[in-house]
């Protein structure tokens, strides 16, 4: 099938299987190999993209389906060379450590943020509900979404 | 939460401290390179096709229609292999393993054929494609009935093999436990299980193999912990010569011991590449990486402890049929077939111990040393925590008032254990105290007090571990894998500008060397952090070492990195001795520069002193120009790791359903050279804790199904069962490490299953409950509780 999709603002005409994956098109054949994938099931959303504005975990997407349709992915967080307050809070409070869940811990903090400018603790904890870390035990990747809600526009300087 | 600030130096750029991640920057951009991310020209894609069964003959693989799949490239099964003499390989305890299914299957998921075609979708399609035809065997799947006389004989291809047992394995003396234990007032025993779990890191397993025909080369780019081991095994088993293999471990998506071994899916896809002259990926899907890749535990314990009536612990003993699957593989040094366990003395001054261990063969998977467990030091430490806390039951003593009554005190360092260990350092009670004080330990027991005599509602629970770890395998005379001595090298080079790389054995799955490891160098030669470049997980690039797992990187690979940085600044020494006309006897140090003595005005800095040693400066005789050095480190003895947490739990009795409510973790893993990281490895940890706890099993029908097979039914904690850790800090240096620091990355995963089972616990007291196994979802807690009536005799003592 015929699709087109614009991912972070650039539109990609493709000719794809109906069962492609929307995970693989953007790894695979775009070659935005920053989001990930994990499991299958939709459990550890590693593989979260924003499709039209909303988080949806893209290894049980169709990329049919994204078709005519705006992706943002982890690559588009970055704008016009400076990070997104989320990215520098990430780091700021190491809420990283071997950075594989990272790219869909962070897609789902600029939704929340986006919508809840400055959740509490059990907000972030929720909204991260339906994403898994094996390394930090949430605590630090609570505190960077934090972060980024108390410095909205950023650091001056970018790391 | 709480955090108290460590002691020492905080200096962002010239050495330990807080200093952010150089790994993040990667990170933070989706610029990592994971092995999935790998694409190679003209790559093609491996699929493995595994046995639905648990046990079975396999009569016949017909592979015909596979092979006609228009994009399917080759096929490989068994017979295959057989040709090659690559059907079975080492497995990392002397063992060995079916790569691909030549006679039977021996657990649901075993690894029967391989298929290489142009794509994965492609790849996928054609294992349908293969008839493989199966005739069903009754498998052996409960541990305990492995060694009865009935059952079939799993490892029937082992020459002489009448049985299912693997080996028995003691510790401690026998005898001594003996008369100890007849001579003490009580003695409390309980069968404890330490369930099959899986470490699941986020990324599965996976490898890019890249055989170059015309030079012969054979390039790995692989999800490993062990590069350098992984290189020669290759070597050993394929008959590859060691200086054409490269095994690059990228970046990591987790280990967490997952990825130590060696897997059938890596054998197959190297044998792909030389097969079809081109690069073939392979990657596991989540269930592959569930069902078939290292477990971890699956210790069924009997333990027993006796104690005087005032609560003197003399003796603990006990008694583990260890479940290791189809193949004998777990990783652990060769002398140890039950890795550590024999520390199961925890951190108690206990004059008399012994253990035996029987290991057996089940089908199901491989495995056995995997997740954070120090060589199994996670089953010993959750064993003997389990043991004070019901002896405590029984004597009426308050758990940490018992703890505290029986831990190895400051004076008796180093400290000879009953089963052979030497602890280099701790202060015990100090950490316990601390922990204490930060939970507020007896506002939190008046609270239950409180709450137990209004008997409604939640129930809360309290609960203490205290453990003692053994981490940074090891000294060589003791401990080698497959006979490679766990001794790590590094080498330093410091260029003519005073920028310096270091090589190092070990790499990184998440734990930050590029930045911890810089800031070692940083530290010990006084260069800024960012001066200093860490080159890792790469054989062609780095010298050899047994890599990352078992918490050894900071024990070895650290302490041979200050080694080799002590080795570049006496270098620098006799540079700057020339450079300042001055013998090297003479000069001081003071970070970053070498001075006359009594005189710092005079000195040269470590970037001058790289530049005159790459220059036309005159040296002395005997002394060679430039400035580098490199090392290979044989610790002394393992570093000692200790801490003492603390769980706050709430059950609902209705349900069983359990929260942790608040988590107080006390690390004291001697000098920290980079906090902020320490806590992060602790954090994760306690997560881990929770999660084998309160969900993660792997459980099989008797059928040998796995029931785990998915994130869907292998339940890992969120964000949502985790709370906010609540940290603190002793500092005990330990006195052979030549920074003082001690291993952290597993400390947690081995102390805090056992805080929160006992808080659990302790919860239910009120219902006569004296033990639980793990996990205690609310299905198990609430069966715990039915047919026990809430006590108020027990409630409120």
């Amino acid at each position: 099938m015929k699709i087109t999709v614009t991912v972070n603002g650039e539109a990609f005409a493709r000719e794809v299987e109906p069962r492609l994956l929307l995970v693989h098109l953007l790894r695979d054949e775009l070659g935005l190999t920053g989001t990930h994938w994990g499991c299958d099931t939709s459990n550890c959303g590693a593989c979260a993209v924003w499709l039209d504005g909303v988080p949806v975990k893209s290894c049980t997407v169709l990329a049919v389906m994204a078709d005519g349709k705006e992706v943002r992915t982890v690559e588009g967080l970055e704008r016009d060379g400076v990070l997104d307050p989320v990215q520098q809070g990430f780091s700021e409070c190491h809420g990283l450590q071997c950075g594989f869940c990272t790219p869909g811990m962070m897609m789902v903090s600029r939704w929340l943020l986006d919508r809840v400018p400055d959740p509490s603790e059990g907000e972030i904890r929720e909204a991260l509900s339906g994403q898994i870390c094996r390394c930090t035990g949430y605590e630090n990747i609570v505190r960077s979404v934090r972060w980024a809600a108390d410095h909205p526009a950023g650091n001056e300087v970018t790391s | 939460m709480t955090v108290h600030e460590t002691t020492g130096t905080q200096d962002r750029h010239h050495g330990f401290g807080r200093v952010p991640r150089k790994e993040d920057a990667r990170f933070i951009r989706g610029k990592g390179n994971y092995v999935d991310d790998i694409k190679l020209p003209g790559m093609l894609y491996g699929a493995v096709l595994r046995s639905p069964h648990a046990h079975a003959r396999l009569v016949s693989v017909d592979t015909t229609a596979a092979e006609a799949h228009p994009q399917v490239k080759a096929v490989i099964t068994g017979e295959t292999l057989a040709g090659l003499d690559l059907a079975w390989m080492p497995t990392l305890s002397g063992d060995v393993q079916a790569v691909l299914a030549t006679d039977k299957v021996r657990f649901q998921g075993q690894e029967v054929a391989f298929v290489v075609a142009e794509n994965h979708y492609a790849a996928r399609d054609a294992l349908e494609l293969i008839d493989v035809d199966y005739e069903a065997l009754p498998p052996v799947v409960d541990a305990r009935r492995a060694l009865d006389e009935d059952v079939p004989v799993i490892r029937d291809d082992l020459e002489g093999r009448t049985g299912n047992h693997i080996f028995d394995w003691e510790a401690g003396d026998a005898a001594h436990a003996e008369r100890v234990f007849a001579e003490s007032d009580v003695v409390v025993a309980q069968d404890v299980l330490y369930p099959r779990v899986h470490p699941a890191p986020l990324e599965t397993c996976g490898i890019v193999a890249d055989m170059d025909k015309v030079t012969g080369k054979l390039t790995v780019h692989t999800t490993t912990q062990a590069p350098h081991a992984h290189r020669t095994v290759y070597a050993l088993v394929a008959g590859l010569p060691e200086h054409k293999i490269r095994v690059v471990s990228p970046d990591i998506g987790g280990g967490f011991g997952n990825k130590v071994g060696i897997y059938p899916g890596y054998v197959c896809a190297i044998v792909g590449s030389i097969v079809t002259g081109r690069p073939v990926k392979w990657m596991e899907d989540r269930s592959e990486n569930l069902m078939t890749t290292s477990f971890a535990r699956d210790y069924h314990m009997r333990g027993e402890i006796a104690a005087t009536r005032d609560g003197r612990i003399r003796g603990i003993r006990v008694k583990v049929l260890a479940d290791h699957g189809a193949f004998n593989g777990t990783a652990q040094p060769t002398k140890f077939p039950a890795g550590f366990f024999h520390v199961f003395t925890g951190s108690y001054d206990i004059e008399a111990a012994h253990c035996a261990v029987t290991g057996v063969y089940t089908n199901k998977a491989p495995g056995g040393v995997a997740y954070a467990c120090s060589f199994r030091i996670t089953e010993a430490a959750y064993l003997v925590e389990r043991l004070i806390d019901m002896l405590a039951l029984e004597l009426d003593a308050d758990p940490a008032e018992l703890r505290l009554r029986n831990l190895v005190r400051p004076e008796q360092f180093p400290y000879s254990t009953a089963t052979g260990w030497e602890y280099d350092s701790g202060d015990y009670p100090r950490t316990l105290r601390h922990a204490m004080d930060i939970a507020g330990y007896d506002k939190l027991r008046a609270e239950q007090a409180e709450r137990r005599r209004e008997g409604t509602g939640s129930l809360m629970g309290i609960g203490i571990s205290f453990f003692t770890e053994a981490v940074g395998a090891g000294p060589r005379k003791h401990m080698d894998i497959l006979g490679l001595g766990m001794a790590d090298g590094a080498e330093l080079r410091v260029h003519p500008t005073g920028k310096a790389v270091l090589r190092i054995s070990v790499q990184t799955q998440g734990q930050g060397h590029e930045t911890t490891f810089a800031q070692i160098v940083a530290h010990e030669l006084g260069l800024p952090v960012d001066d200093v470049e860490v080159v890792h997980g790469d054989t062609d690039q780095t010298p050899f070492g047994l890599g990352t797992y078992g918490s050894r990187s900071t024990p070895v690979s650290g302490a041979a990195t200050a080694v080799v940085a002590r080795k570049v600044k006496e270098r620098a020494r006799i540079v700057a001795g020339a450079m300042l006309e001055a013998s090297p006897d003479d000069l001081e140090w003071s970070p970053g520069r070498w001075s006359v003595r009594g005189d710092p005005g005079t000195g040269v800095s470590m970037q001058e002193i790289a530049m005159a040693a790459h220059g036309s400066v005159e040296l002395p005789e005997g002394v060679e120009g430039h400035l580098d050095a490199t090392t290979v480190y044989n610790p002394p003895n393992l570093t000692y790791p200790f801490g003492a947490y603390i769980a706050v739990v709430e059950v609902d009795p209705g349900t069983g359903k359990v929260s942790v409510r608040r988590f107080v973790a006390v690390d004291d893993c001697g000098v920290r050279i980079n906090p902020m990281i320490v806590e992060g490895q602790v954090h994760g940890g306690l997560a881990d804790g929770v999660g084998m706890a309160l969900m993660q099993v792997m459980a099989f029908d008797e059928d040998g199904n796995h029931l785990g097979a998915s994130f869907m039914d292998y339940l890992l904690p969120t964000s949502m069962e985790c709370p906010s850790w609540e940290l603190g800090e002793t500092v005990t240096p330990s006195p052979h490490h030549p920074l003082g620091a001690k291993g952290v990355g597993e400390s947690a995963t081995v102390g805090s299953p056992a805080a929160i089972v006992n808080a659990v616990v302790d919860a239910l007291r009120p219902y006569g409950v004296r033990h639980a196994d793990m996990p205690l979802t609310p299905a198990n807690v609430w069966r715990v509780i039915q047919g026990r009536p809430f006590r108020t005799d027990l409630a409120i003592p």
